[in-house]
């Protein structure tokens, strides 16, 4: 593409470390955060490399990281800064709604009129785990988009993605600008240095009141769901072979 | 009363599975009101001979948009078409697939309707004004009670929840013509690359094999293989240690980052069980755990398993399968 000035966006998002139990909030319809670790998105983290891979190749450009929510968004904003992203921007709201259609209503404000040429996003995030808010974001815009995207090449105002389906996969091309989502597999994202770490404090990072619509979908009710009662060990090698099948033929019936 | 709208997934001129579960899950939602169901199949040229399939599943009426752009799945000119027979049906709620297609088409959809979408539903009902559906959170350890107010309210099924019912309807096939030319579309499928031929995929297989680092090697997945084959309607998965070493492509990983399969009977062949792993599997029906150390966390979720050397005790398992399978 040579030197050929790209602007990014990356729509990043804070969410909480699965590897905990969790617990319900006295409302019954939310989680109770205390104690709960924060961090990038994983999904978020491979569309930042994404988008610093292409900055990189073009030569000269912009990668905005922008993120809703409450002002502990912030850090993960500048986690992305630290990865090497040059500004963030912070649309600031109390709570991440639950409602897809919300978010990405809000976040289009923002880009709309952003001269993006290309648009970020990671294919889903665990905890709401509703993947909606990029193609979301693209219908509303009018742009092109791609999901689920495990290898892209961008050229001459063009891209070419591979999108994992199940047990296939599909080559589409579309031109830009376009919203892409991010699945594993594309890239590795780097870890931040300590230099930019340092560099990431100094960067500029905007905040902005979110504009949010009124939510069409609400959680009336959470609830932890039991676990799997334990199961019981068989026996040891191969000797608990004929066991297990006759469990499976007559206990479990899948056989 | 109320109308319920269901896509009917295709690729590669082929109906899905999630098709049938989709007009299944509609047609329980419509006899909730005396509705009808329509259902939605777009594709090339000779699509509409699958609409019988759809009447056979609770359709009453097939909408069937046929034309030489929908040869390869056309994610603009299809949200275009879907979005305005949802506008001028009337539809109390329209019924989708949480697949590649399902995940890439309903959110444009919702969006150009400016009403809500909730994907990974489990459960979906009426209720009064609202559709209400389960919706399980933070990788299946939270389960959300979620209520939809927009009209229609537009779901998208986990795969495998509703398995797929016969319940013979009309099925009357009305031809949809396509909004503005297809083939304008912006965004093109050049190719479609398909796994191996008649290969089971794992949102689709009631039994899934899969394998982690415990069989040490990428050439060792055979073991894991022939298990599978044995079953003969079996596919194989992977954890994520394995396809970020490239034993097995990415496609293959199930896990909070790959895919979430509910199979009748999942069998963990070396795989420790790490929460990332956990997530994409507890709901399956049936868990059989083989592993060597008797403390891994897999044993927690398994229902059975056999503590020992992998190397060991699966061919000596596939051999049974085989054996037990003799004659089907």
């Amino acid at each position: 593409m040579g030197a050929q000035r790209v602007k990014i966006a990356v729509c990043i998002k804070r969410v909480p470390d699965m590897d905990v139990r969790f617990k319900i909030a006295g409302d019954g319809a939310s989680l109770d955060e205390t104690g709960v670790k924060f961090d990038l998105n994983d999904f978020d983290a491979w569309a930042v490399e994404a988008a610093l891979q292409i900055k990189d190749k073009a030569g000269q450009g912009e990668v905005v990281a922008i993120s809703l929510g409450p002002t502990q968004v912030q850090e993960t904003i500048r986690k992305a800064l630290s990865m090497g992203a040059d500004r963030g921007v912070h649309l600031q709201a109390d709570r991440i709604p639950f409602d897809g259609f919300s978010i990405a209503s809000a976040l289009a404000t923002e880009l709309k009129d952003g001269g993006y040429d290309l648009i970020f996003f990671g294919k889903l995030s665990p905890d709401s785990s509703n993947g909606v808010t990029g193609p979301m974001v693209a219908e509303i815009l009018g742009l092109p988009c791609v999901t689920a995207i495990s290898k892209l090449d961008i050229s001459d105002g063009r891209g070419t993605a591979k999108r994992e389906l199940e047990g296939a996969q599909e080559i589409v091309e579309f031109p830009l600008p376009a919203v892409l989502t991010i699945d594993e597999g594309l890239n590795t994202a780097r870890y931040p240095s300590l230099k930019g770490i340092m560099a990431a404090k100094k960067k500029p990072l905007e905040i902005k009141p979110a504009t949010l619509n009124t939510p069409q979908v609400t959680i009336e009710k959470l609830e932890l769901p039991q676990d799997r009662a334990a199961g019981r060990i068989v026996g040891e090698g191969s000797a608990a072979v004929p066991e297990l099948i006759r469990l499976l033929q007559t206990e479990a019936k899948v056989l | 009363m109320a109308n319920i709208f269901a896509f009917a997934e295709a690729r590669g001129g082929e109906l899905r599975k999630v098709a049938l579960e989709n007009v299944t899950a509609a047609r329980k939602l419509a006899d909730a009101t005396g509705g009808e169901v329509h259902a939605l199949l777009v594709g090339g040229p000779g699509i509409a001979s699958k609409a019988e399939q759809l009447g056979q599943h609770g359709a009453d009426v097939v909408l069937v948009c046929e034309h030489d752009g929908f040869t390869q799945y056309n994610p603009e000119a299809t949200t275009a078409v879907a979005a305005e027979r949802m506008q001028s049906g009337g539809y109390r709620a329209a019924v989708f697939s949480t697949s590649a297609q399902g995940r890439d088409l309903a959110p444009r959809i919702a969006a150009r309707l400016g009403v809500g979408l909730v994907t990974d539903v489990t459960a979906v009902e009426l209720n009064g004004d609202k559709v209400v559906v389960k919706h399980p959170m933070n990788i299946g350890k939270v389960m959300a009670t979620v209520s939809m107010s927009g009209t229609p309210a537009l779901v998208a099924l986990r795969p495998n929840t509703y398995a797929p019912a016969q319940n013979a309807k009309a099925g009357r096939v009305e031809n949809v013509a396509p909004i503005g030319d297809p083939s304008t579309a912006r965004v093109v499928v050049k190719e479609l690359i398909q796994g191996g031929k008649g290969k089971l995929d794992l949102a689709e297989a009631p039994v899934i094999v899969a394998g982690g680092r415990g069989l040490k090697a990428a050439e060792n997945f055979k073991l894991v293989e022939e298990l599978a084959d044995a079953f003969g309607n079996a596919a194989v998965g992977a954890t994520r240690a394995v396809t970020d070493d490239g034993w097995r492509p990415h496609s293959d990983q199930i896990g909070q980052t790959g895919r979430l399969v509910s199979p009748e009977l999942y069998i963990a062949v070396g795989i420790s069980g790490a929460v990332q792993h956990l997530a994409g599997m507890r709901t399956s029906k049936t868990i059989v755990a083989i592993n060597k150390d008797k403390d891994a966390p897999i044993f927690k979720v398994a229902d059975y398993g056999i503590v020992g050397d992998v190397f060991e005790i699966v061919p000596a398992l596939t051999a049974a399968v085989r054996e037990a399978r003799k004659g089907h």
